[in-house]
Order: C-alpha cells, then sequence, then structure tokens
C-alpha cells in the first residue's frame, strides 16, 4: 500500500452518473440494504469496502438491475443513471446492463473460444454491421483489457483454457466490448494471485479514462490503490462516503476508523 | 520430556487397532461391492446367452429350393393377363403347382420314396409358400409361362428337425410330421434341394398364424415401433425441453408450481399400464382415434416418456453454473438468449441421455400398448408416414409377449429373436445418443 500517492488522487470529475437516494433492498424479510444514498461520479473508480455480508454486492447489484434475477429481491428508493430512473417500469434491464457492464468475482467465460467470448456483447446488441468491425472491436477490448498481445495468435481457443488473471480480463474485455458508461467489478481480485491482481488493478486504472469504475472490494489496499472514492458499508448502513484519501486518513465515522484499523473484520 | 511420554508416543510403522478396524471395514466393503458388480454382470451375461443363444437361430431358415413352371393354363385361364381375373386361383391352385413340382423333382432325380403320398411330399413345404408364390406372381404377371427358382419355406416342424427342436421320436408321435417326412428332408438336404439361409422375412416379413411359424416375421412391429419411437420422439422432445426450461427459468416458484413439480415426479412413478387405461379412455374412446393404431400407442408412450424427459432435462439444466447465466445476463443478454445461447448447449448432453433414456424405456414397453389393442394379430404393413400412422400395426415388445403365448415351440426362437432385433434397436439408439453427445460436448 502505497500512501504517498493517496493524496495525488484527484478527482477529475464531478460530473454525477449514478445517483441513488433512499435505497432499501430486501432479500424476503432480511433487510440487506437500509437506505443508502450514494453519488458515483463519471471518469472516477469508486470502491465499496466494508466486512463480509455488508451488501456491497448487493447495492452493486442493484446498479445494473441484476437483482432482478433473484425472486426474493426486492428493491426501493431511485437510482438514477444520468438523470433516468433503472427502476422505471419502461427500462427494459437488457438495455441497461448494456450500458452498465459487469464483472464478476469468479472468473465466468463462457465455455466458447476467446474471440466469441468479446463478441457476444456487441452481437447481441447489433453494434456492429459487418464481420470487420466486429474484428476491431474484439481487438479494441482485448486492446482495453490489456489481454490482446497474450492472446492474439489464439483467439479461437477457448477462453476457459486461460489462466485465472487472463480470464478475468478476458471477462473484462466482454464487459467494455458493449461500450458501457459504467463497469461494476464484484470483487474482481479475489480469485486472483497477486501478479494477476496488480495487473487488473492497473487495467481498472486505465479503464477510468473512459467508464465510470464501481469495484467492491475486501481489501482496503485495493481500495487504496484504485480508487479515488471510498463507500464504506457496514451491516447494510452507509457509513462512511467520501475521497479515498480522507477515508483512509482521516476517517470521520469511528467504525470506518475500526474497520481501517482492523478492529471490525 | 519425560519416558512415559515417550513410550506412549506411537510409532508410524505400527497400524494400531483403531486403524485397522477401519481399513478392515473398508476391505470388507470393497468386496460387497465387488461382489454386487460381479453378480450384475453375471445376471447379464447369463441373459443375454440365452437371448442370444435361442434367438439366433431364428435368423436361419430352412428352404426349399425348387423350379416351379408357372403354368399359364392353371394362373391364367383366360390368357389375357387380367388381374382381376388371375387373382382368382387361390393359394389351392399355388399350392398344387408347388407340390407338383416338388414331386416332378423328386421323381427327376429317384429320390421319390416309395408309397409315399404325395400330399405327404407337399408337406413338406409349408402352407405360407403357396401364398407368397402367389403373390410373387400377382405382382409380376410376366412370370406366367415360365419356370422359376423359388425358394419355398420349409414346414416349421422340418426346419425344427434341422435345429434339434424334433426328432424321429417326436415326429412318431406328432400328427403334423411323420418319420418318413424327415428322412425325405435328410435326403433332399444332402441333395441341395433344401438347405439353412439367413431368413430376411424374419426381419421383414408380416407375423404369420400360429400354425406357421417358420413364416412369422417382425416387419409389422419393427415397423410399428420405428413409427411410435418417432412419435415420442417428435413429441416428448420439444414439449418436455419447453416444459423444463419453462419450469426452470422462467416460471415463478410459487405453491403452484411446487405442486406442478411434484406430479411430474409422481408421474414418471405412475405404473405404466395406467397411461395404457388413460390412452384408451381419451385417445380411443372420447377422441376417437384408431385402435392398435401408432398414433394411439405413440401418444400414450409420450404421455409416459415426458416426466423422464422433463426430469432429465431440468437436472440438467440445473447443473448448468449460475455463473455462466450471470455471465450473460450481466452484458445484456435476455433472458431467452441466456437460455438458448448458454445454457441449453451446457445442458444439451444430459438432455440427450435423458431423452434416450424416456424412448428406450418407451421402445420396451408392453402393458399400455396391450390394452389399447396393438396386441392384435396385424399382418398388412402399415402405410407410409403420416397415414401410416393411424394403420394398425405391431409392436416389438408385444410381438415378443404375442410369440411367447402361442403353443408351438419354433415360437420360442422367435420370441428370442425379436428380443435381439429390439436390443439392436436399443443399441442403435444409445449409439446415437452417444454420438450426439460427443458433438455437443464441449471440448473445453
Ligand atoms: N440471494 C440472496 N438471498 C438471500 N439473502 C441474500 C442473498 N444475497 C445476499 N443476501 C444477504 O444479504 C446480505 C448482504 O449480502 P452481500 O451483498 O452479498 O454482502 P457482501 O457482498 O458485502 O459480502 C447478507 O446478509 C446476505 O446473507
Ligand atoms: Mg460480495
Amino acid at each position: 500500500m502505497n500512501d504517498m500517492s493517496l493524496t495525488e488522487r484527484a478527482v477529475d470529475s464531478n460530473e454525477i452518473k449514478i445517483a441513488a437516494t433512499g435505497v432499501q433492498v430486501f432479500y424476503g424479510t432480511t433487510h440487506a440494504i437500509k437506505d443508502v444514498s450514494v453519488d458515483i461520479l463519471d471518469k472516477t473508480v469508486t470502491a465499496f469496502i466494508g466486512p463480509s455480508g455488508c451488501g456491497k454486492s448487493t447495492f452493486l447489484r442493484c446498479l445494473n438491475r441484476m437483482n432482478d434475477t433473484i425472486d426474493i429481491c426486492r428493491v426501493e428508493g431511485d437510482i438514477l443513471l444520468d438523470g433516468e430512473d433503472i427502476y422505471d417500469k419502461k427500462v427494459d434491464p437488457v438495455q441497461l446492463r448494456a450500458k452498465v457492464g459487469m464483472v464478476f468475482q469468479k472468473p465466468n467465460p463462457f465455455p466458447k473460444s476467446i474471440y466469441d467470448n468479446v463478441a457476444y456483447g456487441p452481437k447481441i446488441h447489433g453494434l456492429t454491421r459487418s464481420k470487420s468491425e466486429l474484428d476491431e472491436v474484439v481487438e479494441a477490448s482485448l486492446r482495453k483489457a490489456a489481454l490482446w498481445n497474450e492472446v492474439k495468435d489464439r483467439l479461437d481457443a477457448p477462453g476457459t483454457g486461460l489462466s485465472g488473471g487472463q480470464q478475468q480480463r478476458l471477462c473484462i474485455a466482454r464487459a467494455v466490448a458493449t461500450s458501457p458508461e459504467v463497469l461494476l467489478m464484484d470483487e474482481p481480485c479475489s480469485a486472483l494471485d497477486p501478479i494477476a491482481t496488480a495487473q487488473v488493478e492497473e487495467l481498472i486504472d486505465e479503464l477510468r479514462e473512459n467508464f465510470s469504475v464501481v469495484i467492491v472490494t475486501h481489501s482496503m489496499q485495493q481500495a487504496a490503490r484504485v480508487s479515488q472514492r471510498t463507500a464504506f458499508f457496514h451491516l447494510g448502513n452507509l457509513v462512511e462516503y467520501g475521497e479515498t484519501a480522507q477515508i483512509f486518513t482521516n476517517p470521520k465515522d469511528p467504525r470506518t476508523e475500526s474497520y481501517i484499523t482492523g478492529r471490525i473484520g | 520430556m519425560t519416558a512415559e511420554a515417550t513410550n506412549m508416543r506411537s510409532s508410524l510403522y505400527k497400524t494400531d487397532a483403531r486403524t485397522k478396524r477401519r481399513n478392515a471395514a473398508e476391505a470388507r466393503f470393497r468386496v460387497y461391492g465387488m461382489m454386487a458388480v460381479g453378480f450384475g454382470v453375471l445376471a447379464l451375461v447369463v441373459l443375454l446367452s440365452t437371448v442370444l443363444g435361442s434367438g439366433f437361430s431364428a435368423f436361419r431358415q430352412t428352404f426349399v429350393t425348387l423350379n416351379v413352371p408357372l403354368d399359364a393354363q392353371v394362373l391364367d385361364k383366360q390368357g389375357n393377363r387380367n388381374p382381376a381375373e388371375m387373382a382368382k386361383v387361390t393359394t389351392i391352385g399355388y399350392g398344387n403347382l408347388l407340390q407338383a413340382a416338388l414331386v416332378a423333382e423328386l421323381t427327376e432325380k429317384g429320390m421319390h420314396p416309395e408309397g409315399m403320398k404325395a400330399k405327404d411330399i407337399g408337406g413338406l413345404i409349408s402352407k405360407e409358400a403357396p401364398a407368397q408364390l402367389r403373390n410373387m406372381v400377382l405382382a409380376n404377371p410376366d412370370l406366367i409361362g415360365q419356370t422359376v427358382t423359388f425358394d419355398a419355406y420349409a414346414n416349421g416342424r422340418i426346419d425344427g428337425y434341422f435345429k434339434g427342436r424334433v426328432t424321429m421320436e417326436s415326429a412318431a408321435l406328432d400328427s403334423n410330421v411323420s418319420p418318413e417326412q424327415l428322412q425325405l428332408a435328410d435326403a433332399m438336404r444332402a441333395n441341395d434341394m433344401m438347405a439353412m439361409k439367413f431368413n430376411w422375412g424374419f426381419i421383414f416379413g408380416p407375423d404369420a398364424s400360429e400354425l406357421r411359424p417358420e413364416a412369422a416375421g417382425l416387419g409389422v412391429a419393427i415397423l410399428g415401433s420405428a413409427y411410435m419411437m418417432l412419435i415420442v420422439l417428435v413429441l416428448s422432445l420439444p414439449l418436455g425441453v419447453a416444459a423444463s426450461i419453462y419450469l426452470e427459468e422462467f416460471a415463478p416458484k410459487n405453491r403452484f408450481t411446487d405442486l406442478i413439480e411434484v406430479n411430474i415426479s409422481n408421474l414418471a412413478a405412475v405404473p405404466s399400464i395406467v397411461f395404457g387405461i388413460l390412452g384408451l379412455a381419451v385417445f380411443i374412446n372420447f377422441a376417437g382415434l384408431p385402435q392398435s393404431s401408432p398414433i394411439v400407442g405413440g401418444l400414450v408412450l409420450t404421455l409416459m416418456t415426458l416426466p423422464t424427459i422433463i426430469i432429465a432435462t431440468r437436472a440438467a439444466l440445473k447443473a448448468v453454473p449460475p455463473s455462466i447465466k450471470d455471465a450473460a445476463l450481466g452484458i445484456g443478454a435476455s433472458k431467452m438468449q441466456t437460455v438458448f445461447h448458454h445454457v441449453l448447449p451446457l445442458a444439451m448432453p444430459g438432455i440427450l441421455t435423458g431423452t434416450i433414456i424416456g424412448l428406450a424405456q418407451a421402445l420396451g414397453e408392453t402393458a399400455p400398448l396391450l390394452l389399447i389393442g396393438m396386441v392384435a394379430f396385424v399382418r398388412d404393413y402399415p402405410a407410409a408416414p403420416p397415414e401410416g400412422f393411424m394403420d394398425p400395426a405391431a409392436a416389438l415388445p408385444v410381438q415378443v409377449y404375442n410369440f411367447t403365448q402361442r403353443a408351438d415351440p419354433a415360437f420360442i426362437e422367435r420370441a428370442s429373436g425379436a428380443i435381439i432385433v429390439l436390443m439392436v434397436f436399443l443399441l442403435v439408439m444409445n449409439l446415437m445418443a452417444i454420438i450426439l453427445r460427443r458433438r455437443f460436448e464441449r471440448r473445453w
């Protein structure tokens, strides 16, 4: 962890990409998210930290309505993407998810070729008109995911045959290929070794140029390394949200401080 | 460290009592397992060897090879080759022709047994042979006037004699065959007038009456079973897969779907004869579909197969890792795209296995078919589909049952032969399943 760099990490943008207000999430009778309001900025890496089971994943999955796939899950409150309510009846979650991409905890490439993995999103959304255009998108996405040089000679090889870190970067390339505006990442490095983790972190920093990135992590070091803003969740509550440097050096809430110093785990 | 503690420390070289007991238990368990497997294999070997041992002979049959002059005077009195006129000559007329041809040939070769009546000599030939000759002539009237070489079935008793089923002693007591006839048969065989040949008629020919086992074939039953399998496959695979996908991926989880789920599992356990009663009541009595037809059999077997396919398909769908679904949904695939692009291909091998198991069950099912009249004696081939689905037909397992019900011991080998055909059917289906599974199974 490089604390020195924390202060240099200025937030470049002040444009609000996602505005969540008064979000409540219930799994049946379990109240998983309690009245959370967060503004997520464009072209910024926002980290969600907090002890296990505090609702980080749940909240993240609200942002692209992946919670819709869980029958017992109920979401209340407003979440606006560029001022539009994503839970509005008129919104098709399928369209939303093309705009708000997601990378999961465990690398989950399709059991198809590397090429097909990346090409799948553009294909189903009709983003390209020709094979050559699709080829370009695939190459560009793989380059953005810093994977192109490693796989350019074996695009037909199965995506599941790559190493864990490569698989996760492939998943990032796959998410990037639909040119989303927001990229949600749920503990993207927890299944990776330190070297692969470093590669993915570097990548996240680069992705910030084009996307608003929200990353869930249980590693405070990681939050400190990659994010500009950090939200600390505890027992379903958003305890504190602010600039990463401030959260880590000068937390306002005693719970944040105890977590950061390792007293809540 | 005290001396006591040193003593208490056990050596790795010495197995302690507890470990010994555990190892003994494991060894015992292995023996039980091997015994169970051995018993299963033994049962299979005994079963197969009995069936194969007694069934293979059904595929070989004794034929009498004759040169039959097709006398125009007898077969077409008007001489105008009018099929309607020619059809007036019955099988008796043809029988006389065959008998005369045989007597003539024996006389010519000096083999005619002294004092043996022509009728007894003719008795060596199956009563089915005249009908076959007649069909041949009616199908091709140009043959009239020529002398044709005709392979006539030998009488079932003669065939039984060469297969060891009939002996001189038993023939002496048998009103259907005499020891003299058997002696003549021996002589004819030595003279190449009679020979065992592969009997295509057993596979492709229709069933024959109880008194003519030599002519009984499986053609109608094979066709009937094939039609039914086609109906079952075409109906139950799409229905079953669609129902499973809906239940597994789309249906809300509530009391009602729980109830459906329980009932599907129950349905899989319902005795097949119940489906037969249902088929009789609904498809025949209510819907008015023809009895004994492949369509009714196919529908009944579809009902029976559906739960098997649904259960297997749902298990296969459930086994697809949720992370793949998440991945697809996460980049904005719709639920349907997720299912059809990712879930279904991964579940395909399991679905195919379930389908083949279901089809194999349906193929061997006898009880419900008895109830819908497929036990009837059917000699006419059903027409080509789709009209043929409405024609009366037999089914392989019912044919096996029918054969075993008949008095003549010649039907025993035919029942076993029919079982062999049934097993070949199953083998082919399993092979297809394996090939398809290989194709669908991802290499990664
Ligand atoms: N699919 C689910 N069904 C029911 N409860 C869930 C489900 N997913 C998460 N929860 C509950 O919601 C709470 C928050 O979980 P989660 O968001 O996964 O936490 P985190 O990602 O911070 O570890 C936990 O108490 C968990 O038990
Ligand atoms: Mg989580």
